[in-house]
């Protein structure tokens, strides 16, 4: 303890939040929100078998601005979820374990993550 | 091999069970992982633009029976894979014993009423009712 310049540890002024970490959290929180959404596709589902006027009810709901703000969402979150699952398979057969490997995945599947739900939002 | 290391210092009763559990569990998320990466990307390529998914649209997709056959696989290996991971989400955060049971079976019901509902609906519509 001689040398106080040297950080100690847990060196909480140093730190630098990880992009792997938010992965990790957007993984999870995803991966939730996506289990409370399948009530809305059971739904869409159930009112497409029960009629037009009843689908027409429920797809009016959904295409609302709040309703639209909450299908992009999910379509995020369904994109994130699938790209960082791939990521987690990969790792599952030993490869991209590395420090640079990891951060450059984690990097690669947010971006992916964002361009296929702006091109499934936008592209014919 | 697990189950003879295991063994040894728990005559292979109840560790063994939980580590043939824990296997299942893991391989099961990720068998249903890798047939929703192909089944989700159909069903997100299939409805995308909500605007021409009129009601006449949807019902002609759903009754095609490939689609109904498809549909129904996604159905279930979505409420598969959303349930295994819930019941690890409840693990991790939920600590009471009594609480963390009476999650498990909440997730279990909701997850089997969701898998009933929507095939129920996919099958309606596959028969033309």
């Amino acid at each position: 303890m001689s040398d106080t310049k040297s950080p100690l540890s847990p060196h909480l002024s140093i730190y630098r939040w990880p992009i792997t970490m938010t992965l990790s959290i957007l993984h999870r929180v995803t991966g939730v929100a996506m289990s409370v959404g399948l009530i809305v596709l059971g739904a869409w589902l159930m009112s497409a078998a029960a009629g037009a006027a009843d689908y027409d009810r429920v797809a009016s709901l959904l295409s609302s601005v709040i309703g639209r703000l909450m299908l992009i969402g999910f379509s995020f979150a369904f994109f994130l979820h699938l790209a960082n699952g791939v990521r987690h398979l990969f790792w599952d057969v030993g490869y991209g374990f590395e420090k640079y490997q990891a951060n450059a995945s984690a990097w690669f599947v947010l971006l992916l993550a964002s361009g296929m739900t702006a091109a499934f939002w936008t592209l014919l | 091999m697990v189950r003879a290391v295991v063994g040894e210092w728990n005559d292979g009763c109840v560790l063994d069970v939980a580590v043939k559990a824990g296997t299942r569990h893991f391989v099961a998320q990720r068998v249903t992982a890798i047939l929703l990466v192909f089944l989700g990307l159909w069903f997100a390529g299939s409805i995308r633009g909500l605007d021409a998914l009129a009601h006449g649209v949807v019902v002609a997709f759903v009754a095609d029976p490939l689609n109904v056959f498809l549909l129904t696989l996604l159905t279930i290996t979505l409420a598969y894979h959303s349930y295994l991971g819930v019941q690890v989400v409840i693990d991790d955060y939920v600590h009471a014993k009594g609480i963390t049971v009476a999650s498990h079976i909440a997730s279990r019901l909701a997850h089997v009423l969701f898998a009933l509902a929507a095939i129920y609906a996919i099958f309606r519509i596959g028969l033309g009712a």
